[in-house]
């Protein structure tokens, strides 16, 4: 479970996060929509404490990220950024591996090289393993990445615009595989979306914040209504039922 | 491994070939029997108090510099940056003048400490201009840095030329191992203690050069790793300048070589980093020294040459995968 209570960022004079309280709830995905500017992914790097609220508590499984020790929540949290840009020379092996830093610190026993060998074939890239990122293409190279948060073997797992750089067949066999490493390995996921049908499609719960602020949560049923979504991103959109899947349509 | 072995002979046997080089006859190709059998003194007494202590120099300087290079594109996360693209090195030379100036009787360990903060807080100042300048390609890091080094030799070379120390201040500026004598290079060794705690800390430094965000994902203590990888540098840095001189481009050239062919993973690619950088001081030192014989060419001015056009090279690589 991760707690957000009453958490405020600002940048300047302009308030991203405004008193924000939310809880999100163990196992399975969550999923963060809305309009651009809506705080979402500044929400996300301050649960992953990598950007310091300016008021407010945040808790990931009872861990208070202000507080608990850098190593300890490495081992409980992992987050992957939207820019997968390395300005450095790594094998995929050698990224994945660096996951499990945050357990040997740089040495490696027999868990970790069962769990480096795990996460590379959980992501096909065993036969990609000695290559270097700099010579695989876009979605090989987050697929490496997401690789290494697998490898990391935390808890939680947070995820900000994981799709962006993936063309339509690649962003699905993403969101299949963050279903199944939920579902086999019992992990949490939350991931911040601007597909929406994707995350109608993959989320057992979803976050829509706008304008700084919690807007709506709920299960996929609730949250894809015409309703919901005009009042959230201010244009109209047709729901449909595909399959017993919402699909918003919203091309005007 | 195999490299590594391989690096390993060709550094011993290019250290050998120095020991053997010089001005000198009386230690040469020729007479190695003679020193071997303990009938020349004269051989023994030169190899003892200047072969040997300068092969040992140019070994600690070349490896030393080489991982500084390395450990410094790591933690700026930019693979054209050396302490001399980076105004470190000009930095510790503006400290060792004001120290010569101020205090010249500071034993040479106090000039080198001198020398050695001036080269942190000019690569601190540096990382602060990097972070107010939109940067829109890799290439301008470096020049940042060698306009900041070009504005700090121009303070020093003003209070040089003023206290008319301009010979001095250009003696340390181009790195000569040819006045390297017993007793005068020890503090070289620090530098060499400093390389291997690097390779101590290769996974550190590495987790750092991915970047702050990625290093606080993986439980790193991002500042603390920065300030120690700095402080190294800085170190290193000046420990080279005071007792040789400015080496240049080799932190540039070598870690290049080394990354196209072995990756940025500092743990494999660290030894080979620190081999090569002294293999190639050494070859560049002989060269120095046979190209016009019995005059020297100074070290810094053969790797200067070869070091620049490396520079171009990579510059205007094939590939642009750090780009």
């Amino acid at each position: 479970m991760i707690e957000i209570a009453n958490v405020s960022k600002s940048y300047g004079k302009s308030l991203v996060v405004d008193g924000l309280s939310l809880t999100l709830p163990k196992g399975g995905i969550t999923s963060i929509i809305g309009p651009n500017g809506a705080g979402k992914s500044t929400l996300l790097s301050m649960i992953a404490r990598l950007v310091d609220p300016d008021g407010g508590r945040i808790a990931v499984g009872g861990l208070d990220v202000a507080t608990t020790r850098g190593d300890l929540l490495a081992r409980h949290l992992a987050v992957l950024r939207q820019d997968n840009h390395l300005a450095m020379r790594l094998t995929v092996r050698d990224l994945v591996t660096f996951g499990r830093y945050p357990y040997g610190k740089g040495r490696l026993g027999p868990e970790d090289v069962a769990q480096i060998g795990r996460a590379l074939s959980y992501l096909g890239l065993t036969e990609l393993a000695d290559r270097f990122l700099d010579e695989l293409s876009g979605g090989q190279r987050q697929r490496a990445f997401v690789a290494m948060v697998i490898c990391q073997d935390t808890d939680y797992m947070l995820f900000d615009e994981p799709l962006n750089n993936l063309d339509i067949g690649n962003a699905v066999a993403m969101m299949k595989l963050l279903t199944r490493a939920t579902r086999e390995l019992g992990k949490t996921a939350v991931v911040v979306l601007h597909d929406i049908n994707f995350a109608s499609r993959y989320s057992d719960h979803i976050v829509a914040m706008r304008d700084g602020r919690l807007h709506s949560q709920g299960t996929p049923a609730e949250m894809i209504t015409p309703e919901v979504l005009r009042d959230l991103y201010g244009t109209a959109f047709e729901v449909r039922d595909i399959g017993g899947h919402r699909v918003a349509v919203y091309y005007g | 491994m195999k490299p590594f072995l391989a690096a390993l002979l060709l550094v011993l046997l290019l250290f050998l070939a120095s020991l053997l080089v010089g001005a000198s006859d009386s230690l040469s190709w020729h007479n190695v029997r003679a020193l071997l059998s303990g009938d020349s003194d004269e051989a023994a007494l030169l190899l003892m108090a200047s072969r040997l202590p300068r092969a040992i120099a140019l070994v600690l300087a070349g490896a030393g510099m080489a991982v500084a290079g390395a450990i410094m594109q790591m933690l700026v996360q930019n693979r054209f940056v050396e302490p001399s693209t980076a105004g470190t090195v000009e930095s510790a030379a503006l400290g060792m003048l004001l120290v010569l100036l101020l205090a010249p009787d500071l034993p040479v360990v106090g000039k080198m400490l001198v020398a050695m903060l001036f080269a942190f807080l000019g690569t601190l100042l540096f990382l602060a201009i990097l972070r107010r300048i939109p940067l829109r390609s890799p290439v301008i890091v470096p020049l940042v840095g060698i306009m900041l080094g070009g504005v700090i030799s121009s303070v020093t070379s003003f209070i040089a030329y003023r206290y008319e120390m301009m010979q001095s201040l250009g003696a340390w500026m181009s790195g000569d191992f040819s006045t390297i004598l017993r007793g005068r290079y020890e503090l070289l060794w620090l530098a060499g203690g400093l390389t291997i705690a690097a390779y101590a800390a290769a996974d550190r430094l590495t987790v750092a050069g991915m970047g702050e965000e990625r290093a606080v994902n993986l439980g790193l203590n991002y500042r603390s790793v920065m300030f120690f990888g700095l402080m190294l540098v800085a170190a290193v840095t000046a420990a080279v300048l005071v007792t040789a001189g400015v080496v240049p481009f080799l932190g540039l050239v070598v870690p290049n070589l080394v990354r196209l062919w072995r990756g940025d993973r500092l743990r494999s690619s660290l030894p080979l980093i620190a081999l090569i950088g002294a293999g190639l001081v050494i070859a560049c030192d002989i060269l120095g020294r046979t190209l016009n014989a019995p005059f020297e060419i100074p070290v810094g001015t053969v790797l200067g040459v070869v070091g620049s056009v490396a520079f171009l090279f990579l510059l205007t690589g094939r590939r642009t995968y750090a780009a």
